[in-house]
């Protein structure tokens, strides 16, 4: 007999590996992201480029450097890449797109040991390092063009929430703010990050993923849900200090939070009750955030505050056991 | 029908050898018989070199009530009691060497004519240990342990399992569809030595055949209930939970819950065993995989070594992994020279593109296997433990529940060895348990 592998059972395994997974929520990613380059033109395609490249890079690099294996074979790394690239708007110089995804990769995740260890979601890592270390920089939204009409001289403005917050702070009601379609957040014609803007694209893109069972619909469900209905609350007390629940859905980041960043596998809770519960405290921070911080958007925030809680909340939602006693 | 929680679909691959008629295995000229083919307190061999044996002849004593015999799969010549490869353990453990005459002589007065429904409990309870009769479906606990229970366990219902839940195997499957009366008649004899007046028999729905035959063929008081197709849904408690939708207590056995579960393979040999005298030296098993040439079912001898079955089903074809029992629950064989047990439900041949050999990178925490472990387990905390020693936490973390049926393992997308690292924990546990003991 030739030599035969000898192993513990099980001898076969789905198909569904982690390169697979992490190529689909790629896949998931691709709606959004077109939509960004077709309003911010080539800056985004080359935030985007550069930051998949870079993320890639780095990840290789240290790897080496560590005389670990290289495993960026397993599209981890260009996934933070493209996922930070989200969340940046797209007149980031390249520079800056550079060292962002040096700190998603070395501060985000190898520092913890690499994929599976990271208690904090990469990009969002780098994202909030960006926002502090260059905030202007990172608040400069490009106002939205279609494609064909790009100009070289990037007119820039503010976010639907930047102009809730500003007119909160200079009025004290929402009413000074400018009239807002929500269809032109909903297909992408505001300002923002490049990947966040049409919550139409991110949420192809999430139920793509959903009916792929690469996510469940527990995180998205509970983050928008508690959104929607916090927000609903308020604006029902007053409606001229508090923006509708529809206006909070589909501006800033949220749908691509709650549907691509709250429901990384490695920073999030495990059973589909932790991923519930992780979902509603996002939204509840968020909204907090949104209406009573400093900061016109809390969604990045909110996932990495949770992220800290995944421990916690692991330990408190624990499946039932078969044949527990209860 | 409530389901059971978690659970995966592999694909089922029984095509290869579904519709198969048995074959059977021609007479060997050499047989190994191991002496340990139950679960449970050892045997001892009652034969030495030279000895002259009878087909159903008993080889071995039990030692213990948990504890049964194995007898000679055919008539020869003992050629001693030699230490040869346990493909269960995969030890060395003692097994009897019997070199055949090629006559096939049965044992004085076997098989024998007799009415098993005019026995009571306790002369069919001897007769089913005395021809040695396991638990066939691969678990081998001692079947008249398992219809005896003790003082103050009422039974209420017996579960036959039908299901062969496992990919790629149809022994279960051919021998429900060819041979119905063997497994009914044995079915009605276990009710008798359990007092039941009846039984449920469980087939997954991906067997419309052994179905429709069984239920042609059962009499009112045995009932014929399908299973949706979903592994592990044979196994013995998520079986029970599916047909009464009650939970064997964790530790506990499916008496606590009234229920008896046998093999349906099980019961065909209690009939043979009761109505005459015929001991367990035969089974049906799949042989099965692309790795062998020509998968067949057959009936084949206790005793008989792999090789030779090999051989008979055509020799191998880009084999890389062997393995008796099935994909998800078999155990990798590292030679040829092992003989088939009675527990052998299958001999599955895998390629390498099958059996998806490579190695594995860390927890991504992506919950699959949480949601697919059927006892409620989190696969993936253990198996960090397990990378760790860390048996003590583990225990904490439901170790012992785990069944091994390897859904967490078959969905992980890291290709991480879940089942291997539990075993590994519940290996510590056991010596640490163990030295605990002697130092007391």
């Amino acid at each position: 007999m030739k030599d035969v592998f000898v192993s513990s059972s099980p001898h076969i395994h789905s198909p569904e590996d982690i390169p697979w997974i992490m190529r689909q929520v790629v896949y998931a990613l691709m709606p959004g992201a077109l939509v960004g380059v077709y309003f911010f033109g080539l800056p985004a395609l080359s935030v985007i480029a550069v930051s998949m490249i870079s993320c890639v890079a780095v990840e290789a690099l240290w790897q080496k450097g560590m005389r670990t294996k290289v495993q960026v074979g397993d599209w981890s790394a260009a996934l933070t890449g493209l996922l930070l690239a989200m969340n940046l708007p797209a007149g980031c110089p390249w520079w800056m797109v550079a060292i962002g995804s040096a700190v998603a990769i070395v501060f985000g995740k190898q520092v913890y040991g690499g994929i599976g260890s990271n208690p904090f979601n990469p990009a969002l890592v780098a994202r909030v390092f960006l926002l502090i270390s260059f905030p202007v920089a990172m608040t400069t939204w490009p106002r939205p063009r279609p494609f064909f009409e790009q100009a070289a001289d990037a007119v820039t403005g503010a976010t639907p929430l930047g102009a809730l917050k500003t007119a909160i702070f200079e009025h004290h009601t929402i009413t000074a703010a400018p009239r807002l379609d929500l269809m032109d957040p909903f297909l992408g014609n505001i300002g923002g990050s490049l990947g966040e803007i049409s919550a139409l694209a991110i949420i192809l893109g999430g139920l793509y993923l959903i009916i792929r069972r690469i996510i469940t619909w527990h995180t998205p469900v509970a983050f928008l849900g508690t959104v929607a209905v916090f927000t609903g609350i308020l604006w029902k007390i007053n409606p001229d200090l508090y923006a509708p629940p529809a206006f909070h859905l589909v501006t800033g980041g949220l749908m691509l939070g709650a549907f691509f960043m709250a429901t990384d596998y490695v920073t999030t809770p495990i059973s589909l009750k932790g991923k519930a519960v992780f979902g509603i405290g996002c939204g509840l921070i968020t909204v907090i955030i949104r209406i009573w911080g400093g900061y016109p958007e809390g969604v990045a925030f909110s996932i990495l505050i949770m992220n800290a809680l995944v421990p916690l909340i692991n330990r408190a939602t624990q499946p039932r056991r078969f044949g527990a006693s209860t | 029908m409530s389901p059971f929680k978690g659970g995966v679909h592999p694909p089922e691959e029984k095509a290869l050898v579904r519709d198969r008629a048995i074959e059977d295995f021609p007479l060997g000229a050499r047989y190994s018989v191991p002496v340990q083919q139950h679960l449970g307190a050892p045997a001892r061999a009652i034969v030495k070199a030279g000895d002259a044996v009878r087909k159903g002849q008993a080889l071995s004593e039990p030692q213990g009530y948990v504890s049964v015999p194995v007898h000679a799969p055919t008539s020869g010549t003992v050629k001693g009691v030699a230490k040869v490869v346990h493909p269960v353990t995969g030890l060395l453990s003692p097994g009897v060497i019997i070199e055949a005459d090629g006559k096939d002589e049965w044992a004085e007065g076997l098989p024998l004519r007799r009415d098993p429904f005019a026995m009571d409990k306790g002369e069919l309870l001897e007769a089913i240990r005395g021809a040695g009769i396991v638990g066939m479906g691969g678990a081998t606990f001692p079947t008249h342990v398992k219809l005896n229970p003790p003082e103050g366990k009422t039974i209420g219902t017996l579960i036959i399992n039908g299901v062969e839940c496992e990919p790629y195997l149809s022994s279960d499957h051919r021998l429900m569809v060819e041979e119905p009366e063997r497994v009914l008649k044995g079915i009605q004899v276990a009710m008798r030595v359990l007092g039941l007046d009846r039984a449920v028999l469980a087939i997954e729905a991906n067997k419309p055949d052994a179905i429709r035959v069984m239920r042609e063929k059962a009499p009112g008081e045995i009932t014929v209930s399908p299973l949706s197709v979903k592994y592990p849904q044979g196994s013995e408690k998520q079986l029970i939970k599916a047909l009464t939708g009650r939970e064997v207590p964790s530790g506990g056995l499916p008496m606590d819950v009234g229920t008896v579960v046998q093999n349906c393979g099980t019961c065909a040999a209690i009939w043979d065993a009761c109505s005459a005298g015929v001991p367990l030296i035969e089974r049906i098993t799949s042989v099965t995989g692309r790795g062998v040439r020509n998968p067949k079912n057959i009936r084949v001898r206790v005793g008989t070594l792999l090789r030779d079955v090999i051989d008979f089903c055509g020799g191998l074809d880009g084999a890389a992994k062997i393995i008796f029992g099935g994909p998800m629950m078999g155990i990798a064989q590292f030679t040829q020279d092992i003989p088939v047990m009675k527990g052998t439900s299958g001999i599955l041949v895998l390629t390498e593109k099958d059996a998806d050999i490579g190695g594995y990178s860390p927890c991504i925490s992506c919950g699959r296997c949480v949601e697919a472990c059927p006892m409620g387990l989190i696969p993936s905390t253990l198996s960090r433990l397990g990378e760790r020693d860390l048996w003590q936490a583990a225990r904490k973390s439901g170790l012992t529940d785990c069944m091994e049926c390897g859904c967490c393992t078959y969905v992980c997308p890291a290709r991480r060895p879940i089942v291997h690292f539990i075993r590994h924990l519940k290996a510590l546990s056991r010596s640490a348990g163990s030295k605990q003991a002697k130092g007391a």
